[in-house]
């Protein structure tokens, strides 16, 4: 297994975790209020949407583009798209933006469909049925383009799936056996390192991609190959420790 | 119209998300590094260094920055 494969394989199971603990959350809440028949075909529903834009969106891009085209395209997007993570996991570790609260969450959830009407379509409860698939697509579309991203330029979208479709597993049978929301799962902790991930191997892809602009198209070389990874990922890591201890000042400065 | 605005919303805030001067940063260092690599400043081993440490600057100064701006607990939206 190479460094990007084994990079895509930790990245894409511990988003897809990350992500599953939330969609998960929302199903518990219809499934326990409004009845489980109905949350679990907005979940099937919800996972059917995502893997038919998984194979659509990762066939069209392997098919379509050369490969420096394709890491700097798809490279900047997980660059950009990955930098949102590692901005929420930094501000949330300085204690500037609220910790996600899978309890909490579900809470919410189970009040509002308390209180929602009984609307009855295609022998559903459509109230259940339509939050399980809208928090199972929106949940998801993040880890399918995790997968996507990673999987075109790690020439790897089967492994990828394979990591995504664990960690689903797995957050269905804790989920199963527990019963409750999945609380004591470490989602901000996670989010922190795949969201240095997700910037590592961006800025990786999308400055190898760069050579798409000269004559050659061929992918620039970073100094000492795959290794290259490795101090990215070292670097990301300390400035972002760095910006948490810098901003915590500001934070205690502030009180 | 409607719609197309909508969806090209939903896709912005996606992949952008709250703030889109990370994301005009990282745009500006590529297409700044591309320019470079075009013209053949320098080699090209070192050009991916400058560009890697200049994409780690912009976005470290962005996101500390805006953190001293707004030393307060904002909500959870997600």
């Amino acid at each position: 297994m190479t460094s990007s494969q084994a990079g895509l394989l930790t990245a894409v199971f511990l988003a897809s975790a990350v992500e599953f603990v939330e969609a998960f959350t929302i199903v518990l809440a219809m499934g326990v209020t409004r009845g489980w028949r109905s949350a679990l075909w907005g979940t099937a529903a919800g996972t059917g949407v995502l893997i038919v834009v998984t194979a659509v969106a990762g066939y069209a891009l392997v098919e379509w583009l050369p490969e420096s085209a394709l890491q700097l395209a798809v490279g900047t997007l997980l660059l950009i798209f990955g930098l949102q993570w590692l901005r929420k996991a930094i501000l949330r570790a300085a204690g500037l933006k609220s910790i996600h609260d899978e309890e909490e969450a579900f809470r919410e959830e189970r009040e509002n469909a308390l209180r929602a009407s009984q609307d009855q379509r295609l022998g559903l409860d459509w109230f259940a049925f339509v939050v399980s698939f809208k928090a199972v697509v929106l949940e998801g579309l993040e880890v399918v383009f995790i997968v996507i991203t990673f999987g075109v330029n790690a020439d790897s979208v089967p492994l990828a799936s394979a990591g995504a479709g664990a960690a689903g597993v797995l957050v269905l049978v804790s989920g199963a056996i527990l019963h409750r929301p999945l609380a004591r799962v470490p989602e901000n902790a996670l989010k922190f390192v795949v969201g240095l991930l997700l910037a590592t191997f961006g800025t990786f892809w999308s400055v190898e991609g760069l050579g798409f602009v000269t004559e050659s198209q061929a992918s620039l070389d970073w100094p000492g190959g795959d290794a290259a990874i490795l101090a990215l990922l070292a670097v990301w890591g300390a400035v972002s420790y760095l910006a948490v201890l810098a901003l915590r000042r500001t934070v205690r400065e502030a009180v | 119209m409607r719609y197309v605005k909508a969806f090209g919303r939903f896709w912005f805030d996606f992949v952008v998300g709250e703030d889109w001067r990370i994301a005009a940063g990282v745009a500006a260092v590529l297409g700044l590094g591309a320019l470079a690599l075009r013209a053949e400043i320098v080699s090209d081993s070192l050009l991916a260094v400058l560009i890697a440490a200049a994409i780690v600057a912009v976005v470290m100064v962005s996101v500390v920055g805006a953190g001293y701006r707004s030393p307060n607990r904002t909500e959870e939206h997600e």
